[in-house]
């Protein structure tokens, strides 16, 4: 427990507290996934909540939501006890809830989806000329334009995320409660959604953030409240911390949020791609003349919004899609890219830690020692005569779960049954035990612990200095900028430009969302690569 | 063929696809809000012989009809608890409600009746008779509109009315009432629905027993409309052939009428050719032109209807996840 009182007593405006948990407590079997939870959110404020997974802060706001009742524990809504036994009953003393999986029907209109619980009648007519009139109101006071007449399906996004809020504030929400509502939004709809949560404060609704993202916490928040293991261990005002600080309240322990990194020493290329073209089954090319080279001792970074091709150049390069055209070249010199063939590229010095892990890295019902030989299973070093040595391979397995830290230290364990960040550190040690010259990691840190991406991070910077090539994608820009020795940027299938490590997350941004397709321009980037095409793309 | 071949083809096209039209109804109440059923042939066959039998003793077919409303209502019930409460597989509860009607009909009819399973020859009193619309006899004479009004508008039960009329009301209950917006939704997104503060299970059960009414009509219809009593299996698949008329249809109500009222023209060009000689064939075996509708149904639904998108939460429990 953290020694700091709650900073809200000092500064308590007048009135009472929007929200005030007091005491909650709940368990699911053993497992208590809060205790006593005291938390004061003031009106008309930004109230960020962190902590990381499993901490407990969506089973918090479920309660607060109705989703779940507490063991114990009380909620008090603008000075008065409410009693919240459902999400109905949450609404009704406004509080509105954004889910991280946007609750919408995708084949309703933006007009339909917003009624839907609210039609004012058993007929619609009445109720959906009432909720058109209400809606553009709402749109204009706000700064949320969506046309309401659109299909929720075929909005991108960042739209969607709108017609939630909006869906909240038309059932009369004074707080809304977000869960985790930047991870599938480009950076600049993330700025977007931040001016939008700025203007509800500004009129006087109160917001509770959910977020993993220090630096959303940092840019948007007025207090922020940090929770482990189910307490909450502090609750600060934003302006008087830091990232570091909260980072070390999150784990229990200092954390270094920096990467600590020396200078790469680029030497041969190991991993040589060239003009890799890729045609889906519906025609559609998803790879567009992509070359790149990654070199001996260092990391290449591959930044992009989700969808923009990264997912497939991993797929075609460890051999799990053939390309259209093309070749991948690894240190022995025979052209890959035809074969799928991820045994043969393993052969190579190929490993692949897929961007999935629960879908393409471990099968979830075989046992964490099963789990950890995946792909390897030919390996003599697991076998006895004709037969797998379940001895051998247990034995590795326990290896490797010292080495990495992995808990529960339970090789017989069940996959599934291990926390996100573990199951990471399974495929991890899968991949990089084996010492490959090049290493292909898909969004290592997807999902995972603050602790555990530390951990993580090491790892992958400690093979880069041991000599091996490493290609990084990722969607956390944070994470791209942290590691990568030099950057490239992909926007619909094509690399659109390359950058150094100290790109600025402005310049990264624009070029994600293909705003900007410049090469070398400002003379920062990092220097040009052999075979580096960029076909189309204007060089000023 | 002269004119009033067609018209006599198309009138009995109306009443075959009766039948077709209400269960075809049912099911898009039921899977609309999420809830596979391919137990319609089941409930239409209980409500069939609950019908028969209420029918005889009653005297009445009103009676007759509540009472295979009921007995339908009763398996829509069922298969409710099994999937909405009870989250179990749909198609395992739909299969297990069709076995228990098929065997549980011939079980009480022969136990009640001893007629082989069939419930007694119904009198014209107990059956629904034809209506006869005002001028129907007058008009006759009238070339081409009076057969017209005479023979495909006037003289049908009123159960067939009803199915039809209920295709202009389903339209509107699923598209202009609050009822039909949350069953439209609770079959795309139940998170949405729950999230919204409305309860998932009550707007399913209150989807399934629509379902079940529905069905009870048609299965009444076949015994006690139709035909003078219930018959073992009487429904012969029409529950599977309103299913795959939903199918086609693509779960919408306008359609769904134009997919029975295909099958059920296909019946009556069926039995119209028997024995029949057509021209540069032949006489036609029977039995082919029987399997016609059957054939056209696997026909359409192996590809020729495009894509048929089912409500995305069809068939999957609703779990509540935080």
């Amino acid at each position: 427990m953290n020694d700091r009182e709650p900073a809200a007593a000092a500064t308590e405006p007048a009135g009472p507290p929007a929200i005030e948990l007091i005491g909650i407590d709940k368990s699911f079997g053993a497992v208590r996934a809060n205790r006593d939870i005291h938390l004061k959110v003031a009106e008309a404020t930004i109230h960020g909540i962190v902590g990381e997974n499993g901490a407990g802060k969506s089973t918090l706001m479920s309660i607060l939501y109705g989703f779940y009742q507490a063991d114990r524990g009380e909620i008090v809504v603008r000075g008065r006890k409410v009693a919240i036994a459902s999400p109905d009953d949450a609404i009704a003393a406004g509080i509105g809830m954004v889910h991280q999986h946007f609750m919408l029907v995708d084949n309703f209109t933006v007009l339909e989806n917003v009624i839907l619980g609210a039609e004012g009648g058993a007929l619609l007519r009445e109720g959906v000329a009432m909720a058109r009139a209400e809606l553009t109101r709402l749109e204009r006071e706000y700064e949320l334009q969506v046309d309401p007449d659109a299909p929720v399906g075929e909005l991108p996004v960042g739209l969607q995320q709108r017609v939630e809020i909006l869906k909240a504030l038309y059932r009369g929400a004074d707080t809304l409660i977000l869960d985790e509502p930047t991870g599938v939004l480009t950076p600049s709809e993330a700025d977007h959604l931040f001016r939008i949560l700025r203007q509800l404060k500004e009129q006087g609704k109160t917001v509770i953030l959910i977020t993993h993202k220090l630096r959303e916490i940092m840019a948007v928040t007025d207090r922020v409240s940090v929770m482990r293991r189910g307490e909450i261990v502090g609750t600060l005002k934003t302006a008087e911390t830091g990232p570091e600080e909260l980072a070390e309240l999150m784990v229990g322990r200092r954390v270094l949020l920096r990467v600590e990194k020396a200078e790469a020493a680029p030497g041969a290329p190991l991993l040589r791609v060239e003009n890799l073209t890729l045609v889906d089954a519906r025609g559609v090319k998803r790879l567009d003349d992509v070359s790149l080279t990654v070199r001996a001792g260092e990391i290449v970074g591959i930044a992009g919004v989700s969808g923009n091709g990264q997912s497939e150049l991993l797929e075609v390069i460890a051999g799990i899609r053939p390309a259209t055209s093309g070749a991948v070249f690894l240190a022995d010199g025979s052209d890959l890219a035809r074969s799928a063939d991820p045994a043969r590229r393993r052969q190579g010095g190929l490993a692949h830690v897929p961007e999935d892990r629960r879908r393409m890295g471990l099968v979830m019902a075989f046992e964490e020692n099963e789990s950890a030989i995946l792909g390897y299973h030919d390996d003599p070093l697991y076998r006895s005569g004709a037969f797998l040595s379940r001895e051998k391979v247990r034995a590795d397995a326990r290896d490797k779960i010292r080495r990495y830290d992995i808990r529960p230290p339970d090789c017989r364990l069940l996959t599934e049954n291990f926390s996100g960040g573990n199951q990471q550190k399974i495929v991890l040690a899968r991949e990089m035990e084996r010492g490959p010259d090049v290493l292909l990691v898909g969004q290592p840190t997807r999902g995972v612990d603050i602790g555990a991406i530390e951990f993580i991070h090491r790892q992958l910077v400690a093979m880069r200095d041991a000599g091996k090539a490493i290609l990084l994608v990722s969607v956390e820009l944070d994470e791209i900028r942290a590691l990568s020795d030099r950057i490239l940027v992909m926007f619909a299938g094509r690399i659109v430009g390359e950058r150094g490590p100290d790109a600025g997350e402005g310049e990264l941004g624009l070029m994600m969302a293909g705003i900007e397709q410049a090469g070398a321009a400002d003379g920062r980037s990092g220097p040009v690569v052999p075979g580096l095409a960029l076909k189309g793309v204007p060089t000023r | 063929m002269d004119f009033q071949a067609v018209v006599l083809i198309l009138d009995s096209s109306i009443r075959l696809a009766t039948p077709l039209l209400l269960a075809c109804l049912a099911g898009l109440y039921s899977e609309r809000s999420g809830i596979f059923d391919i137990g319609l042939e089941g409930k239409m066959l209980a409500g069939a012989f609950a019908a028969g039998a209420a029918a005889w003793w009653a005297g009445s077919p009103w009676v007759g009809l509540l009472a295979a409303i009921f007995a339908s209502v009763a398996l829509a019930l069922v298969h409710g608890f099994a999937s909405i409460t009870q989250r179990g597989n749909q198609i395992v509860s739909g299969v297990a409600i069709n076995f228990l009607a098929a065997g549980l009909t011939a079980l009480l009819g022969q136990a009640w009746f001893a007629e082989g399973g069939r419930t007694p020859q119904l009198p014209g009193e107990a059956r629904f008779a034809s209506l006869a619309w005002p001028g129907a006899e007058a008009l006759r004479q009238v070339p081409f509109l009076g057969p017209l009004y005479g023979e495909l508008l006037s003289g049908h039960n009123p159960i067939v009315y009803l199915g039809f009329l209920m295709v202009p009301l389903t339209w509107w209950v699923l598209f202009k009432t609050r009822f039909g917006l949350r069953l439209r939704a609770v079959g795309e997104n139940p998170a949405a629905v729950d999230t919204a503060g409305i309860s998932v299970a009550f707007l399913r059960y209150r989807a399934v027993i629509v379902c079940g009414v529905l069905c009870g009509a048609a299965g009444a219809y076949l015994a006690i409309a139709q035909s003078a009593g219930f018959i073992v299996n009487m429904t012969a698949g029409k529950g599977f052939i309103a299913l795959a008329a939903l199918i086609f249809a693509k779960w919408r109500p306008w359609p769904a009428m134009g997919a029975c009222f295909l099958f059920g023209f296909l019946d009556a060009i069926a039995i119209r050719l028997q024995g029949a000689s057509v021209p540069m064939v032949g006489e036609v075996p029977v039995q082919f032109m029987q399997a016609l509708p059957y054939v056209l149904t696997v026909v359409l639904l192996a590809g020729f209807i495009g894509r048929a998108v089912p409500p995305r939460a069809g068939g999957i429990p609703y779990v509540k996840e935080r």
